[in-house]
């Protein structure tokens, strides 16, 4: 590229069609620089990251906003809404360069609305039902500080536009990591209850993050699973040590991988009523 | 304003003076210019405007409302095709903020950020120890200030209260 500015066509198509995300008449218009495909780049597997760090980051944001009324407490509430915010647009991102890169053409809300579950290649940890504020907070605090090692990672992507997209989301997933840390540390350093609650989180959420450790999905951009992977683990030890919490013994990961298709019987439902809007009123605009 | 001489040259500073009028939408008292989320305005030899713009965060639910007030201003001061591109890289940082822009932040209560830790530091630690910065109370100059909540109305500002004066306040964030 001769121009270092990584442009993306979000929303360009006319000063009228300032609306966003479903409804917006968002057309991608495939133009500039910015949607070639490197040379050494394979389209199938840069369209297939895209797509899965994009539904790791959809379905995230759909957990957190049912946070929404029922946080401890109001700015919780808002830095849980503020979180879920930067993961969507991320997910926006994501998806229009999958779409650009995959031969379809297709847009963000065609990867967010009209993709049934069992199309979503998220991991599951993401999937699982909102637990208690001590659950949500580690299963936060893996998610970000497993996405933050990959995003420092995927900001060398041979790909500019998937590297620009992760040197933005940088420095949103340090301040996701750093809050869900200070909760745990918090929580797990509280009360008799607060330390219990955080304890069985740890052992509820951590067999689940084994499907992290292995995934390779970004591996051919730079980002390879291992190091992620043990980068999650130090956050984990630092943050236990901190709490003054110990880590449970590895534990074996449940059968079967999101990334692959298989989801628990927790995807459909969030799915279904995240996309209910977007399908009862196709084409619909405001 | 300077004088509508027909010509390129004019154009450019009719355009650039346009776009740098448009305020944020939640930050009224702030131009884009001043957020350092314009980056830059070309009007062509066409007539057309490009106005480049950046989010602040991946997220942005204004940006749709900032390319919007663009196009209107531009389009009030005479220009008919007006594209406005989002760009990505290099990544907004709050130091791009620019001195009026921090003042005004101030004069309005909230605190402006510090320098952003520098983005090619390698990665990012996670630091757990209470050794942050103090942020001074924008009404009362105090120091005696304690951080709320890191996520405050928007993602790119947290939530302050000032031990002196008792109020809270807003801090934008060094991001
Ligand atoms: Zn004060």
């Amino acid at each position: 590229m001769n121009d270092e500015r990584i442009s993306l066509a979000l929303g360009e198509e006319g000063p009228d069609d300032a609306r966003w995300a479903f409804g917006t008449g968002f057309e991608d218009p495939l133009h500039g620089i910015a949607t070639a495909v490197p040379e050494g780049v394979e389209a199938a597997r840069l369209a297939a990251c895209c797509a899965a760090l994009g539904d790791d980051a959809l379905v995230t944001a759909q957990r957190l906003a049912e946070w929404c009324t029922d946080a401890p407490e109001l700015e919780e509430e808002l830095a849980l809404a503020n979180i879920g915010l930067d993961l969507l647009g991320q997910a926006r991102l994501l998806y229009s360069r999958a779409g650009q890169v995959d031969g379809t053409g297709r847009d963000e809300d065609a990867f967010a609305y009209f993709r049934d579950a069992a199309d979503f290649r998220n991991v599951r940890l993401v999937e699982l039902p909102r637990g208690d504020f001590a659950f949500d907070m580690v299963r936060l605090l893996v998610l970000s500080a497993w996405r933050l090692a990959l995003f420092e990672r995927l900001a060398g992507a041979a790909d500019p536009v998937l590297a620009a997209i992760a040197a933005k989301g940088v420095k949103e997933l340090a301040y996701h990591r750093q809050f869900a840390a200070e909760w745990v540390v918090r929580l797990g350093d509280g009360t008799e209850e607060s330390r219990k609650r955080t304890a069985r989180a740890l052992a509820e959420v951590l067999p689940w993050a084994v499907e992290l450790a292995r995934d390779e999905i970004s591996a051919p951009f730079g980002a390879d699973g291992g190091e992620a992977s043990k980068a999650l683990s130090d956050v984990l030890r630092q943050t236990a040590d901190a709490a003054g919490l110990t880590l449970p013994p590895p534990a074996e990961a449940p059968a079967g991988t999101g990334r692959s298709g298989e989801h628990t019987e927790h995807l459909a439902p969030l799915v279904g009523e995240l996309q209910s809007v977007a399908r009862e009123h196709p084409g619909a605009r405001w | 304003m300077v004088s509508a001489l027909p010509g390129i040259g004019s154009a450019q500073t009719r355009a650039q003076e346009a776009a740098e009028r448009v305020t944020d939408p939640e930050l009224p008292m702030l131009t884009l210019a001043d957020l350092g989320v314009l980056r830059g305005v070309e009007a062509k030899a066409d007539g057309a405007v490009v106005v480049r713009v950046t989010p602040t965060y991946s997220g942005c639910p204004a940006m749709a409302e900032m390319r919007s007030r663009l196009a209107a201003e531009l389009r009030a001061a005479g220009f008919h095709e007006v594209r406005v591109k989002t760009e990505l890289q290099p990544p907004w940082t709050s130091d791009w903020i620019s001195e009026a822009g921090r003042r005004k932040l101030a004069e309005h209560g909230i605190a402006p950020p510090g320098s952003a830790p520098p983005s090619d530091a390698g990665p990012v630690p996670l630091v757990l120890s209470p050794t942050r910065r103090v942020v001074p109370c924008p009404r009362c100059g105090s120091g005696d200030t304690e951080e709320l909540s890191r996520f405050a109305a928007t993602s790119c500002r947290a939530l302050h209260r000032c031990r002196s004066c008792r109020e809270p306040f807003e801090h934008f964030k060094e991001i």
